[in-house]
């Protein structure tokens, strides 16, 4: 690895703010005390793609979400947004299984979260308003959380994770908990504001239908590596019935049934 | 005929029980509270004016009335009751403060709290009011003693309730906060404070109820103003309705201090959902 410096670093990363940013996982590996949760994953991802990483419970997917949006350091090897490693929680937003709203703060204040405790006040107001109205919430800035549905609350969850313009956005099974409808709902809307960002995404799922109809490219991880790696090039918006559709659906399907308990 | 009397009769409970589980109170109604005490009130004045209680055990609230009309008038009610009042607030200030203080240091760091925890607990288990005497030999019966008594009992409620609320604050939260950038100060004015708020202001109340009894006792032992000292006083003399005025004051001073915080708790956690919507 040559080293670089800070300067050129800064140079490296996307000029428009929520532009794309490559993502490149060197030798990453991860364990919590003896147990290996990661062994020695290798990935690229181009700036702009969406990525879906699909698994059974337990293989280690979420771990590799949490250390691509930075919450944790990886035991061994090296992660790097756009070329930067050290800095790349400011690059990449994570939105959890949980919305994880303060119940104490209104939804408005909620999403000003997401711009960071240095954001000025009233420019973050009205970017907040922004970013509610893109997830459909635009009249709810002064309510209080605990009114909220589950999709609500998620929707607030994605435009605090929308506001800053991150340039890797990073979901973790963010619609698991959501009603079938609501869910397809959501997914529409997620693959809506990627397409008019433009941001790299990475979606963490169980549900292979989900993966299917979001990713332009779907990882499947075993035992904490990578077990197949598989373009989906169809046409957006997807259609779930289509044979084309069901095809990818049940290739996917192989793979994780194949896949050791 | 019997038919049509048990009727409405038999409708009227199962209309009682669905009024006595509506989970709000009825409109127009915030004053349901004052019943009963208004009416124990009227019980004590007819048994009073009957003669069944001998007014040198139990004087008649018209004789209380009269009591604290006549010491207000002299000046002496509103003195004494500055004085509580004041070595309430104080020691309130002082212990309160403190507790909160060391609860978030203890919430915060480990370090701090397995260096101190081990002798607030020991402390914790020495009834506060069991020190009075020793008190009383170091501060003599000057306002020190007052306030290190009140102060003491007021530490403990919220020193361990602001300990817990600091520990129960949802660590998803914090993680989802750090995500964003939050650290230290901020971190802890967005989410550590609010969400150890509620637990805070439970140890609030606590602490005034304690508050009260603490300064009630320091006050009849050791003091030469205040209201518990006024209530001695009258014992000397025998005057029932000081004494009884004295008691009523503490009730109502108690009864405003829980009030203040509740006024506090709709204030500071309005985004709690029993506490929205219509009071």
């Amino acid at each position: 690895m040559t080293p670089v410096s800070a300067a050129t670093e800064r140079d490296a990363l996307p000029s428009r703010p929520g532009a794309g940013a490559r993502l490149t996982l060197r030798g990453v590996s991860k364990s919590f005390g003896a147990k290996m949760v990661l062994d020695g994953v290798n990935l690229h991802v181009p700036a702009g793609q969406f990525l879906t990483i699909v698994g059974r419970s337990g293989c280690g997917k979420s771990t590799l979400l949490r250390l691509i949006a930075g919450l944790d350091e990886p035991t061994a090897g090296r992660i790097e947004v756009e070329g930067v490693s050290e800095g790349r929680a400011r690059l990449a937003r994570i939105m959890f299984q949980e919305p994880r709203l303060l119940p104490w703060a209104r939804v408005g204040a909620n999403v000003a979260i997401g711009l960071g405790p240095a954001a000025d006040p009233t420019q973050a107001f009205a970017r907040s308003r922004d970013a509610l109205a893109t997830v459909g919430l635009g009249d709810r800035a002064g309510e209080w959380p605990s009114i909220l549905s589950g999709g609500q609350k998620q929707r607030v969850a994605l435009a605090r994770a929308l506001v800053s313009a991150p340039h890797v956005l990073a979901l973790d099974e963010p619609l698991g908990a959501l009603d079938a409808l609501t869910r397809i709902e959501m997914q529409r809307l997620v693959e809506q504001v990627w397409l008019s960002n433009r941001f790299t995404a990475i979606l963490v799922t169980h549900d292979v239908n989900e993966a299917v109809a979001l990713g332009d490219r779907i990882v499947v991880i075993d035992r904490g590596a990578i077990a197949a790696d598989i373009p989906v090039d169809l046409t957006r918006p997807r259609r779930r019935g289509s044979p084309e559709f069901a095809r990818v659906e049940a290739r996917i399907l192989d793979y994780l049934l194949a896949a050791a308990h | 005929m019997t038919d049509i009397a048990e009727r409405p009769a038999a409708s009227v409970w199962p209309r009682l029980f669905a009024a006595l589980r509506r989970p709000t109170i009825p409109h127009g109604l915030p004053w349901i509270g004052w019943i009963l005490p208004a009416l124990i009130i009227v019980a004590w004045q007819t048994c009073s004016s009957l003669d069944w209680i001998a007014d040198t055990v139990m004087p008649s609230p018209t004789a209380v009335a009269g009591a604290a009309w006549r010491l207000t008038l002299s000046g002496e009610l509103p003195q004494n009751l500055g004085v509580s009042a004041l070595r309430a607030l104080a020691g309130l200030a002082v212990g309160g403060g403190a507790g909160l203080a060391l609860g978030l240091l203890n919430g915060l760091s480990r370090l701090s709290f397995s260096a101190t925890d081990t002798s607030v607990q020991m402390v914790r288990n020495v009834p506060h009011l069991a020190l009075i005497p020793l008190v009383i030999v170091w501060f003599g019966i000057d306002e020190g003693a007052k306030l290190f008594i009140v102060a003491l009992g007021v530490f403990f409620p919220i020193y361990l309730n602001t300990l817990h609320g600091v520990r129960s604050v949802d660590p998803r939260l914090i993680e989802m906060a750090r995500s964003y950038g939050f650290r230290s100060w901020p971190l802890f004015q967005r989410v550590i404070w609010p969400g150890a708020l509620p637990s805070i202001l439970v140890g609030l109340r606590f602490a005034l109820g304690l508050m009260w009894l603490t300064l009630i006792f320091a006050e009849t032992i050791a003091a030469q103003s205040g209201i518990g000292y006024m209530a001695m006083q009258a014992r000397e003399f025998m005057q029932t309705d000081v004494i009884v005025l004295s008691i009523l004051l503490y009730a109502l001073l108690g009864k405003g201090a829980d009030s203040s915080v509740k006024v506090l708790e709709r204030r500071t956690l309005a985004w709690r959902p029993d506490l929205q919507g219509p009071q």
